[in-house]
């Protein structure tokens, strides 16, 4: 690529992020702390207001435990109350406190219909106290998805949708469906690395992948707990340990 | 007695006009102070009290107590009284009217052989039925109830036999007791029936400005509203909505409603709507936190209707004074603000914004599905954290150090697993139809029950990795048994 066309790219790349952002300056972001994985995103760290897809994998499609967990990771660096709203409620505060959101600043709404909870996250978003939402959804519509990132645009919150299906052939559809949001995350489980020689169940090992992101480039990371509050994160193809098989790695 | 004469036998007599106006407004505030002890106070003639204590009774230590207490009361406000608690209401009046006692409580099936040897007058009869029966001879209720239904209907019609049927309780008779009235309460009656939605939302706008005027000059905010449309078909639907704190912003509480205006049927057209404020609390006095009281536990009741009746004779007027005299010169009654509790921990980061979105999700999904979890001090696991409503106080954070599931599964789901030997964590599980070989396994970590709860089997809680890595909280109910299978649940996903 010649000098010019570079900086014909670099020309149409900033009049498409004008677009996106309504021909305002920069988008505010925050920093979520997991080191590499903060500096690959577009400004250093996650938009405010913005929707962020995240999803799990395989069987935690349904369950949603990383997911929420990942979340809990996320929003741990954001001071203020978070609103989650939950068709299963089933949360566990006390797992979710060890990722560092605590019980004082959640307030949880049980929402059963997806109708519901995406009227509570867009009702969330323009409330005044809130600091970012957490909808657990299975369904996201064009039109509704939309709407909360506008909201979301409006407000300077960030909105949070944990993705759970109850069959894995609407999770296969609905996994790889387009969306308004800024940014897709998948979240997967990876076997522990107990140190040799000692029995039982290592830290927790995740695999990130950032599967579409506006403005930015996909990537993959593992993210190691030594302890929760401090995960580790290194780009997934560096990492050392067994190869993991990646599931397909999508781009967007 | 003439005035003359009671003058002469005492010349200190103080004399006052008769002002039965003024008797039955005094009673008729009178029955609403009753309302300390049941909903359904009612006014008895002009000189008496009814009172419907059906399932109020317990509340005071029985109706024994409910009885003493209500007779100390009134005689702290200087009334003399007698009172009668019994099944039916014509029982409670006689005996409390014609009853040996100044106090009498029959109990639940005793009406009849409580109101046998009483005058016949005790049973309500008109007049001139009355008279005839003396004339007859008949003076005591035991006399007329044995005489033959069939003379009895001949002479007087159904008269005497429904008053012996109402007393007795072979027949019912309803109380009538005075209507709630809520503290504040805005109306608009219309010219035409309206029907519209956008009238109606028009229409509400205005109550609810005008009641939030009212409310602002009372210095109180409201917790309850509860909106009436009467159509003009007879129905009369109601919306209720209800908020966090105590509210009088008219956009707030509009928009409570608007999410439910939709469930009014206006049918062939409304012609007047209220608005009431049933439960108000003081605005200006911040509160730092709000504790919603669960539903109170279904109240006991006796079979059948509990009824004090109570004939009243007012005293000289300077012995009302004290407590009681005091609530029954603020009468109508204005609910007082409920007992804080003292602040267990730094309030949590609620403000009013956040206030108005929670009653917003609370008018839509139902006050119970928008909580907060709390920590407990439990080791068992469903023990440990519990929904608290919004502005309840916070207690403690969380002390176990092993670690807990970020995803709880709402009843522990039963899974079969194969482990080897009686302390060993599962080989395989089948958990929702997908067998998961178990790789790694930390546990047991045995928890038992409570002492002071219902005893519950001990359960031996694993934590488990399978081959992809994701990890489950299993346990094994109960101890080992040999010849018996152990069961395995699953409680929980971990991250």
């Amino acid at each position: 690529m010649t000098a010019p066309e570079k900086s014909a790219l670099e020309a149409l790349r900033h009049r498409i992020r004008a677009f996106e952002t309504g021909g305002g300056a920069v988008r505010p972001v925050f920093r979520p702390g997991l080191g590499a994985i903060d500096r690959a995103l577009p400004g250093g760290g996650l938009a405010r207001g913005a929707v962020h897809e995240i999803l799990g994998a395989g069987g935690d499609e349904e369950d949603g435990a990383l997911p929420a967990a990942f979340a809990a990771l996320v929003l741990r660096r954001l001071e203020g109350v978070v609103f989650w709203c939950t068709g299963a409620a089933d949360l566990g505060a006390a797992g979710l406190a060890a990722f560092g959101l605590g019980p004082e600043r959640l307030v949880i709404a049980r929402t059963r219909r997806d109708e519901d909870a995406l009227w509570a996250a867009e009702e969330g978003l323009r409330a005044e106290g809130v600091v970012a939402v957490v909808a657990e959804v299975s369904a996201l519509p064009d039109v509704a998805g939309r709407r909360l990132q506008l909201a979301a645009e409006a407000a300077g919150r960030p909105l949070f949708a944990i993705r759970r299906w109850r069959e894995a052939s609407r999770a296969a559809r609905e996994r790889e469906r387009p969306s308004a949001a800024a940014t897709r995350w998948r979240v997967a489980a990876l076997p522990s690395l107990p140190p040799p020689g000692e029995p039982g169940v290592g830290c927790p090992r995740w695999r990130v992948d950032l599967v579409r992101c506006r403005g930015g480039h996909p990537g993959s990371w593992i993210l190691e707990f030594d302890d929760a509050a401090h995960p580790r994160a290194f780009p997934a193809d560096a990492a050392d340990g067994p190869a993991v098989a990646s599931p397909g790695r999508a781009r967007a | 007695m003439a005035v003359a004469d009671a003058q002469a036998l005492l010349p200190a007599l103080l004399l006052a006009d008769a002002d039965p106006a003024a008797d039955a407004a005094f009673l008729a505030r009178l029955a609403e102070w009753c309302r300390r002890w049941t909903p359904y106070p009612a006014v008895d003639g002009s000189d008496g009290l009814l009172l419907d204590i059906t399932g109020c009774a317990h509340l005071y230590g029985g109706e024994q107590a409910l009885l003493d207490e209500a007779r100390a009361r009134l005689g702290a406000l200087g009334l003399s009284s007698r009172g009668a608690i019994a099944d039916t209401p014509g029982a409670a009046w006689a005996l409390a009217h014609y009853g040996s006692k100044a106090a009498t409580l029959v109990p639940p099936g005793g009406a009849r052989a409580a109101l046998l040897p009483l005058d016949i007058s005790a049973l309500r009869l008109l007049p001139e039925d009355a008279q005839l029966l003396a004339r007859l001879g008949l003076t005591r209720v035991e006399e007329v109830a044995a005489l033959p239904r069939a003379a009895l209907a001949r002479r007087f019609g159904d008269r005497v036999a429904r008053r012996l049927d109402e007393a007795f309780g072979a027949a019912p008779e309803p109380i009538n007791p005075l209507r709630w009235r809520p503290a504040h309460r805005s109306r608009l009656a219309f010219a035409e029936p309206i029907g519209a939605p956008e009238d109606i939302a028009r229409a509400v706008r205005r109550l609810i400005e005008d009641l939030c005027r009212h409310l602002e000059c009372a210095g109180v905010g409201v917790r309850r509203l509860v909106l009436a449309a009467y159509c003009c078909d007879g129905e009369a639907p109601q919306i209720a909505v209800g908020t966090a704190r105590p509210a009088r912003d008219p956009r707030h509480l509009a928009k409570l409603f608007e999410e439910k205006l939709a469930a009014i049927d206006p049918g062939l057209g409304i012609d007047e709507m209220t608005l009431d404020a049933t439960i108000v609390e003081p605005f200006a006095a911040r509160q730092a936190e709000l504790r919603i009281d669960p539903p109170s536990r279904a109240a006991e009741s006796r079979e059948g209707a509990a009824v004090v009746a109570m004939p009243l004779r007012r005293a000289s007027s300077n012995a009302r004074k004290g407590g009681d005299a005091e609530d029954l010169a603020r009468l109508p009654w204005v609910p007082k603000p409920p007992k804080r509790a003292e602040p267990a921990s730094p309030a949590p980061p609620i403000d009013d914004g956040l206030a108005a979105f929670i009653d917003r999700l609370a008018a839509r999904l139902g006050p119970e599905n928008v909580f907060r979890l709390a920590p407990v001090e439990s080791h068992v696991p469903e023990r440990a954290q519990q929904t608290l409503p919004i502005f309840a106080p916070f207690k403690r954070s969380w002390t176990s150090s092993a670690p807990r599931p970020v995803r709880l599964v709402a009843m522990p789901e039963a899974v079969e697993a194969v482990a080897p030997v009686p302390d060993d964590p599962p080989l395989f599980f089948v958990w929702r139809r997908v067998r998961r070989r178990v790789v790694r396994a930390d546990g047991p970590e045995r928890v038992a029950s409570e002492w002071w709860h219902e005893s519950a089997p001990p359960r031996d809680y694993y934590r488990v990795e399978d081959e992809e890595g994701r990890r489950y909280w299993l346990f094994r109910a109960g101890l080992y048994e040999p010849g018996l299978a152990p069961r395995w649940y699953l409680h929980g996903v971990f991250a």
